[in-house]
């Protein structure tokens, strides 16, 4: 092929591209179908949450939570409220820790079988398997709707506990849900796990090593899946996870393929968690006796818990009035995508969109 | 349960390597001079000392007369975690647009989250190999996350 003149080319991928999952834009630089360059664009969601967060009081900032990561509010909820306790010594009833880790693990689940479905849409298995994923969220969507009223942007959680008591139909409902969810993750794992277009497409791609994933800052099941056995629910416990049996599943390699079964894997100790909080959970009031205005005293807090995408911590400064100084995020979409270029690079634009997609970000925490 | 490093701990570990970096400690926090900021964190991630090889999130708080960055870091082969602090101003009343050294070269998880800070508060990394606007576009005026931006 000698004699013939090439050129980089550069294209520009997004806002609006059905794969980029919200409004996500990839400047990319090819050598011929190999990627030499490639730099995101973002901030088209950016709504300004933590400045927004300082001229609220510290009930309604729970509302600005849900819409970060919408695929995830509970985790959401959970992360900010946890960190107001924290700064205002508030103690939360036991009954209120069980409910919330149950309401965040089944958010877990739905928010990797959306990273799951999303993928396998992005590899060209259009629609059908997002379908089926679709199918078990539509189940936990409900049962969020029984708690709360609300499908998507669910400020369940109140600083002190949660905002009301599971009705008394939710129980056999989320029973009928826990005993379901390994079938139908047997049956989306026989549709993937084995499948032999799937394995030729994310085997050993778009890698990502261990000591690249702990220096880049990288957290949950990309961190896992890159071998990395860290998990905040262990490592820190926070709730009641240290009364609650898990494992917590890492990856071999840390390609594609890894951070698609990590997923899968964990959505199955998800079950085994809610399993066991339905054995333990005991009556009891849901909400600690805390005032609207929370007056927290001057100081501050950071509290992470670990959400379906990765570490989410709030960073949290009061000056002793109602709204707080300052409310930082330590966003996970955020901080995952800092790898981006290092792990496109030398990769076909055929497999630019899955290792993308595998990552796993959720736009509107990207840019809060 | 991940152990937390003191403030005080932190101060008497870095006073003897890098004596002088220090400005301030308490029992929970540590000070750290902006000068002496990247030898700091270089210290902080030596796997013969504290190894912190995990950088959880860079924050800034404006308080008016000065700003202050908050590094988290963790060890997560020992399980135990640190906070750093440290205060900048430009000028005597704390405005204007002041620099730190970029620790980009310890930690690339810095990249952008301080791209971020500087968009948002105006805060400059010298070094950083791409102090670009994140989330707003080249050109906004300002830096919203100010005390004192009216928007």
């Amino acid at each position: 092929m000698t004699g013939i003149r090439t050129e980089p080319i550069t294209i520009n991928l997004g806002p609006q591209h059905p794969s980029t999952h919200g409004v996500f834009r990839l400047r990319v630089t090819f050598d011929g179908e190999e990627i030499i360059d490639a730099e995101p664009v973002f901030g088209y969601l950016h709504r300004g949450t933590e400045k927004l967060a300082e001229t609220r009081n510290y009930v309604q900032i729970v509302t600005l939570t849900d819409r970060m990561d919408y695929l995830a509010s509970m985790s959401n909820n959970l992360a900010y409220v946890r960190t107001v306790e924290k700064l205002a010594n508030i103690e939360v009833p036991e009954r209120a820790q069980y409910i919330r880790v149950i309401s965040a693990e089944l958010q877990r689940i739905a928010s990797h079988l959306m990273a799951t479905g999303f993928l396998l849409n992005d590899l060209g298995a259009l629609a059908t398997p997002l379908v089926y994923c679709f199918r078990e969220r539509e189940r936990i969507l409900d049962l969020f709707e029984m708690l709360c009223g609300a499908r998507i942007t669910l400020s369940y959680m109140r600083p002190g506990g949660v905002f009301q008591d599971a009705p008394e139909d939710f129980w056999p409902s989320l029973e009928s849900l826990v005993g379901d969810l390994p079938h139908y993750l047997d049956e989306l794992e026989s549709l993937i796990t084995s499948n032999e277009i799937v394995l030729a497409r994310t085997k050993n791609v778009g890698l990502l090593t261990d000591e690249q994933a702990i220096d880049n800052s990288i957290s949950g099941p990309n961190l896992r899946a890159s071998g990395v056995k860290w998990d905040l629910r262990k490592a820190d416990p926070y709730e009641i996870y240290d009364r609650v049996k898990f494992d917590v599943p890492i990856g071999a390699i840390g390609d594609t393929f890894d951070r698609y079964l990590v997923r899968i894997l964990e959505m199955r100790e998800s079950v085994k968690i809610i399993e066991q909080c339905l054995e333990q959970i005991a009556p009891g009031p849901i909400r600690a006796n805390t005032p609207f205005f929370i007056r927290p005293p001057a100081g501050e807090a950071y509290s992470a818990v670990e959400g379906p995408k990765g570490e989410l911590g709030f960073y949290m400064v009061s000056d002793g009035g109602v709204a707080p100084y300052r409310c930082k995020v330590r966003a996970p979409s955020f901080i995952n995508i800092t790898p981006l270029r290092d792990m496109l690079k030398g990769w076909k634009m055929g497999d630019l969109i899955i290792i993308f997609g595998s990552i796993d970000i959720v736009l509107g925490e990207v840019d809060r | 349960m991940t152990k937390i490093i003191s403030g005080s701990e932190l101060a008497s570990s870095l006073e003897k390597s890098l004596p002088g970096s220090v400005t301030d400690s308490n029992e929970v926090d540590v000070w750290v001079s902006p000068d002496s900021l990247f030898e700091v964190c270089e210290a902080l991630k030596n796997p013969k000392g504290l190894d912190f090889s995990y950088l959880t999130s860079i924050s800034a708080v404006d308080y008016i007369d000065s700003f202050e960055l908050v590094y988290h870091v963790l060890s997560m082969r020992n399980n135990y975690s640190g906070v750093i602090k440290c205060r900048c101003s430009s000028d005597g009343n704390g405005r204007g647009e002041p620099t730190v050294p970029s620790v980009t070269g310890i930690w690339k998880g810095a990249d952008l989250q301080e791209r971020e800070i500087w968009d948002l508060m105006g805060i400059k990394f010298d070094g950083h190999p791409n102090l670009k606007r994140i989330l707003l576009w080249e050109g906004f005026d300002g830096h919203p996350l100010r005390k004192d931006y009216l928007g």
